[in-house]
């Protein structure tokens, strides 16, 4: 099922965040949404995830949704494989199969405050993944890992979005991790889609492609930044 | 190449001499109790120290050997330790019980919470006499008094344990689409754990205290009215074995708390350390 949002809405106080915004993600569909630093990006990600009790307009989603947050936000007092069940009747075996295909079986068993920063945003997304979610929400999942990690993880989720398909909607302000990952980019201004571009490129992408440089330079522009840095 | 050659000296020079030392200090801490205990001693071999204020640690040592032999002592024990375990049992149980009323509604703040508050500023030494007028002077006011000590600490660590819950956990139970069960039991009550500790070690040291003040009032059995007989008969051996018997159960029950802790608490370690 398709996630639609129509004349969605939300105000903090007298700050209009989301202005009757409208949207639609199509299946298994990997869409990134960028936008400047207190756009709504999260705020509008939260309501998706149905974390958002005073968001108004219509918001139809699938109950299959399933969060990876910029914090990984595993519960410290549960070994990392009981972090991946939690609240699921799975068997153990297909949570193992999910810390398999990030590659941390062999710390099924660790606590969460000894794992390192990029197991642990792997293990935040193995327990997403094992939700077999259709719609996969990720919120700058990549933005505290540093440089390298970031990398093999930009691959892995890649991967993981070609085995299992969820259409993923991921939050971050890092144009060149949008360009390089998504099949689709959104700009999030005055609180509505301000652009909506699709990315046709082939996977492994390089910055170096013309037509991603191109689309660079435009998607900056619609931030408000151009590519020497000034507005 | 300089990196490997740094990397020795950072780790190792800490390791060797800390092992040693360590147990030099160990062995220098036991000196200065020691001592004591000879000046005291002696004090009271040469009469400057007399036995109707303080006996000679001879003296108690072989006063707590012949209490136990006569059976005096472990029977006062096991009424004391009775008493402590039950008023414990009760009053820990209705602490953490409204705790989670509390803790877990705004309704069950709203209803519990004020009164608790209330009943908190009450000196509860000072009820004594009115514990007394209701339930006489048999085993229940000793219990209920104990009970009503330990209830309050637990009651309000607890109750801040499960407040002070890390918000961003409950917004991933949300998404995990936990049950308000499940969301209770797998993150609300763990993560209220390291306070609800908290609150069951200082509850012991109130448990004891509260046992002894009860056991002077009126008491016919337990280490309290062993205390307190010796005292008509200037007995201050059998005085200090009573008080030296609380703190050694005080310290064990302290003990029993801090393993529990050591592993309910086991996913903090590699973080402390």
């Amino acid at each position: 099922m398709a996630t639609r949002l129509s004349g969605v809405a939300r105000a903090f106080g007298d700050r209009v965040v989301l202005d009757s915004l409208d949207l639609e993600l199509r299946d298994g569909e990997f869409t990134a949404l960028l936008g400047r630093s207190g756009s709504g990006k999260s705020t509008l990600l939260r309501a998706l995830a149905g974390l958002d009790d005073e968001v108004t307009g219509k918001i139809d989603v699938t109950d299959s949704v399933a969060v990876a947050f910029q914090e990984p936000r595993l519960v410290p007092w549960k070994r990392l494989l009981a972090n991946i069940t939690l609240g699921l009747d799975a068997p153990a075996d297909k949570a193992k199969a999910a810390l398999a295909e990030v590659a941390l079986t062999e710390r099924s068993d660790a606590w969460p405050l000894t794992l390192s920063g990029g197991e642990a945003q792997r293990a935040s997304l193995a327990r997403a993944l094992v939700r077999e979610p259709e719609l996969l929400l990720l919120d700058e999942p990549f933005s505290a890992l540093d440089a390298l990690t970031r990398i093999t993880i930009h691959q892995l989720v890649l991967e993981l979005w070609a085995r299992h398909r969820p259409a993923v909607l991921l939050v971050t302000h890092d144009v060149d991790e949008a360009l390089l990952l998504a099949d689709r980019v959104l700009v999030l201004d005055e609180g509505r889609i301000a652009h909506d571009i699709s990315i046709t490129a082939d996977r492994p992408r390089h910055r170096e492609d013309p037509d991603l440089v191109t689309l660079r330079t435009i998607l900056l522009a619609a931030l408000g930044v151009s590519p020497e840095g000034r507005s | 190449m300089s990196v490997v050659e740094l990397a020795r000296p950072v780790g190792k020079p800490r390791a060797t001499p800390k092992g040693p030392r360590r147990r030099v200090t160990a062995w220098h801490r036991w000196l200065s109790p020691l001592a004591l205990l000879v000046i005291w001693q002696i004090a009271s071999a040469t009469g400057l120290l007399p036995e109707r204020l303080l006996a000679a640690p001879a003296t108690i040592a072989s006063t707590a050997v012949e209490l136990t032999q006569a059976g005096t002592l472990p029977t006062a024990i096991g009424v004391s330790l009775q008493r402590v375990l039950i008023g414990f049992l009760v009053g820990g149980a209705a602490g953490i019980l409204l705790a989670l009323v509390a803790g877990l509604s705004r309704a069950g703040e709203n209803a519990v919470d004020p009164i608790m508050q209330a009943l908190r500023a009450l000196p509860f030494f000072g009820l004594i006499p009115l514990f007394i007028l209701w339930f006489g002077i048999g085993e229940e006011p000793k219990i209920l008094l104990v009970a009503l000590a330990v209830s309050f600490p637990l009651y309000l660590n607890t109750f801040s344990g499960i407040r002070g819950v890390d918000g961003k956990l409950a917004e991933v139970a949300k998404t995990l689409k936990l049950s308000r069960g499940q969301l209770i039991r797998h993150i609300v009550l763990p993560g209220a754990l390291p306070q609800t500790l908290v609150g069951l070690r200082q509850a012991l040291g109130v448990a004891w205290l509260a046992l002894i003040v009860a056991e002077q009032v009126n008491a016919t059995t337990g280490l309290g009215y062993m205390i307190n007989d010796a005292r008509e008969f200037l007995r201050t051996d059998v005085i200090v074995v009573g008080l030296l018997v609380y703190s050694a159960l005080g310290l064990a029950t302290d003990a029993i708390v801090r393993l529990l802790e050591r592993r309910a608490l086991a996913w903090r370690r590699g973080f402390l350390a």
